[in-house]
């Protein structure tokens, strides 16, 4: 007997087919898929039956009928109680964007001077920030939410507003009350003189690189470009006569007239996500950068790189490495923790699409769905710029 | 590799390095003791001992990766003491390699060996490039130069931190076991890749427990035990007729196999 007739005596020898590893593992994915597919058929016949039996009117027409209740929060685009749900929708949509976008924005500078913070040789500074940490991200945010809210709550009445400034801002338990800006003509060059400042700084990094590359002198770009950008936007202002006016707001009887409004609301929840987010950031931080060996620095500073280059050539390109996968879960977790509005009435596109305009129409598969395809929009937006991000700075190994 | 000195000597009479009275404490933990040396340039020193007796840290306090806590470093002329100009101006000169060779993972082999070039010398990149692939060439990995350090093996990546070493130009090259993390047959390419370089007339100050490169490059043996310079001596001399008792059982242990 040849060795191969062996071998194919063996394998057939008391095999089934259900023990042969290949179809075992379709066997059961198959099955998986199956019975998923069933379950959903159930679930659409379930609710469209369920639907029919109370007489639900099914369809999108809801999001042109007119809403009929204000929103307190509109600081992007008109809205009264004639508009209609679909421009609820936006007004949501603005102000969950809004919240969101300034809280990764406060608990990213937040978090990351923190996490630089807490690894200070200082003992004090380093165990003040772990104190803060440790609080921060062991209490659940929405207590955090709700206590932000109460302390807001708990500022004088408007009779009573502490005001700052010689009458410039005031401050009462309905919010922080600024003077509103009027720009007057001439304004604009402002705007303008800021994207030239942008797009002069932009080329002035392309042109100091390549000048490094050929010439080998090195310019100090960020002090330059940070010039740029806050310098010729200030020039412009200065040289068009300073036009700008502000509105003073006055109190006149129960209220103040005039000027603008941060409501109460948008700002405990944008503290509490700031500051919860702040915490995880600030351990993500100080993970990555000591992910980075010491060996690094030693070597790097033995071929007489100064600190601050060490810092920005050698360790931080590491850092970020491990420092961005988990910064794009906590941004998307702001993201999605905003909702929490709900809880103080603050109108994201939960409280007032997800909330009042499901109320009031009954649509709720279509509120739910729109509401969840908007978070599912962000979120997927957030991930692939970071995805992106983290693709520039990965490593490369065998 | 065999047993007699077979190079020329290219010792100066112009000094290098001087340790005067050098102390180090880690905590409580006395690390060096009284250590007095002179370096002149162009001469190799290997320096060895058991593990834990303070040779590492002596290096180190060369190009100030530890700060000595008493006594004066003069290397190059340069008193090393808490003014960062001195510090800048020494470890420009001085170049170091490392037991698990630090190289930057994130930058490729040819990035490694231009960074310092262009931030520290203000180089123009093209010329750093030349400069680094020269080098690469000395240490015979040029066509490795695009790859990034994880794609390499131990023995290349030594050679990489060599030639990264030596693009600043250094006038000294301080070893810091540059062969312990390598496997044996590795060993052999970085140690050669040394002893080239000791050809040129570096002045080289190893910490190393290769004893066949000693006996071969070095002008001189120091042996270290407890923080403190136990005996220093030509290698054959250190070999053949070791003085004390700490020197004997460490050379019967090291070279029992």
């Amino acid at each position: 007997m040849s060795a191969e007739t062996a071998q194919n005596a063996r394998r057939s020898g008391g095999a089934s087919l259900f023990t042969d590893q290949r179809f075992r593992s379709l066997f059961y994915q198959a099955l998986v898929v199956g019975l998923l597919g069933a379950f959903i058929v159930f679930i659409v016949f379930n609710t469209a039956q369920n639907i029919e039996k109370r007489g639900i009117q099914t369809g999108f027409d809801f999001l042109s009928a007119p809403a009929g209740y204000d929103i307190a929060i509109s600081p992007f685009i008109e809205y009264t109680a004639q508009h209609s749900h679909g421009r609820v929708f936006l007004v949501g949509l603005f102000n969950t964007l809004l919240v969101s976008a300034l809280g990764i924005i406060a608990a990213t500078i937040l978090g990351v001077f923190l996490g630089v913070l807490r690894l200070s040789p200082n003992w004090l500074v380093s165990r003040v920030v772990y104190c803060y940490v440790e609080m921060t991200r062991n209490v659940p945010l929405l207590l955090q939410i709700l206590l932000w809210y109460a302390i807001f709550l708990g500022l004088p009445s408007v009779k009573q507003s502490m005001s700052f400034f010689n009458d410039t801002f005031f401050l009462n338990q309905r919010g922080l009350i600024l003077p509103e800006p009027l720009p007057s003509d001439g304004f604009m060059w402002v705007p303008i003189a800021l994207i030239i400042g942008l797009v002069a700084s932009f080329i002035f990094a392309k042109w100091a690189h390549k000048t490094q590359d050929a010439t080998g002198k090195i310019y100090p770009v960020f002090l330059i470009n940070t010039a740029m950008i806050l310098g010729l936007p200030i020039l412009a202002f200065a040289a068009m006569g300073f036009p700008l006016d502000f509105a003073y707001a006055e109190l006149k009887g129960f209220n103040f007239k005039g000027g603008m409004t941060i409501k109460p609301e948008f700002t405990a929840l944008w503290f509490a996500l700031s500051l919860y987010t702040a915490a995880f950031i600030s351990e993500t931080v100080r993970a990555g950068i000591q992910s980075v060996s010491h060996g690094q620095t030693e070597a790097s500073e033995a071929l007489g790189l100064r600190p601050s280059w060490t810092m920005r050539l050698v360790v931080l390109p590491q850092a970020l490495r491990v420092i961005i996968p988990p910064m794009t879960s906590q941004y998307l977790n702001l993201t999605k923790n905003s909702s929490l509005a709900v809880a103080i009435g603050y109108p994201d596109i939960v409280q007032s699409f997800g909330g009042v305009t499901l109320n009031q129409t009954g649509q709720a598969i279509e509120v739910i769905f729109i509401t969840m395809l908007v978070y599912l929009t962000i979120s997927l937006v957030i991930s692939s710029f970071m995805n992106w991000y983290n693709n520039r700075v990965r490593l490369v190994e065998r | 590799m065999s047993n007699a000195n077979t190079n020329t000597s290219k010792k100066t009479d112009e000094v290098a390095i001087q340790l005067n009275g050098v102390h180090k404490w880690y905590g409580q933990f006395h690390v060096l003791k009284d250590i007095n040396l002179t370096v002149q340039r162009g001469e190799r020193i290997v320096i060895c001992g058991p593990s834990g007796s303070g040779k590492s840290t002596l290096i180190r306090c060369i190009n100030r990766l530890e700060e000595h806590q008493q006594g004066d470093i003069i290397v190059d002329n340069i008193e090393l003491t808490g003014n960062l100009k001195h510090i800048d101006a020494i470890r420009r000169e001085v170049g170091m390699c490392f037991q698990h060779f630090n190289l930057f993972p994130h930058l490729t082999v040819l990035e490694n060996c231009t960074l310092a070039p262009i931030w520290v010398r203000k180089m123009p990149k093209k010329e750093a490039e030349e400069i680094a692939m020269h080098y690469l060439e000395r240490v015979k990995i040029p066509d490795q130069a695009l790859k990034f350090p994880g794609q390499l093996s131990g023995g290349q990546q030594q050679r990489v931190a060599i030639a990264r070493s030596l693009c600043m130009n250094p006038r000294i090259m301080l070893f810091d076991e540059p062969t312990s993390a390598l496997d044996p047959e590795m060993i052999a390419e970085v140690l050669d890749t040394m002893i080239e370089l000791a050809h040129t007339g570096m002045t080289m100050i190893c910490v190393t427990h290769e004893m066949g490169f000693a006996r071969k490059v070095a002008d001189r043996v120091i042996f270290m035990d407890g923080g403190e310079i136990i005996e220093e001596n030509v290698p054959e001399e250190f070999f053949n007729n070791p003085q004390s008792d700490r020197t004997q059982k460490f050379l019967s242990q090291i070279l029992a196999h």
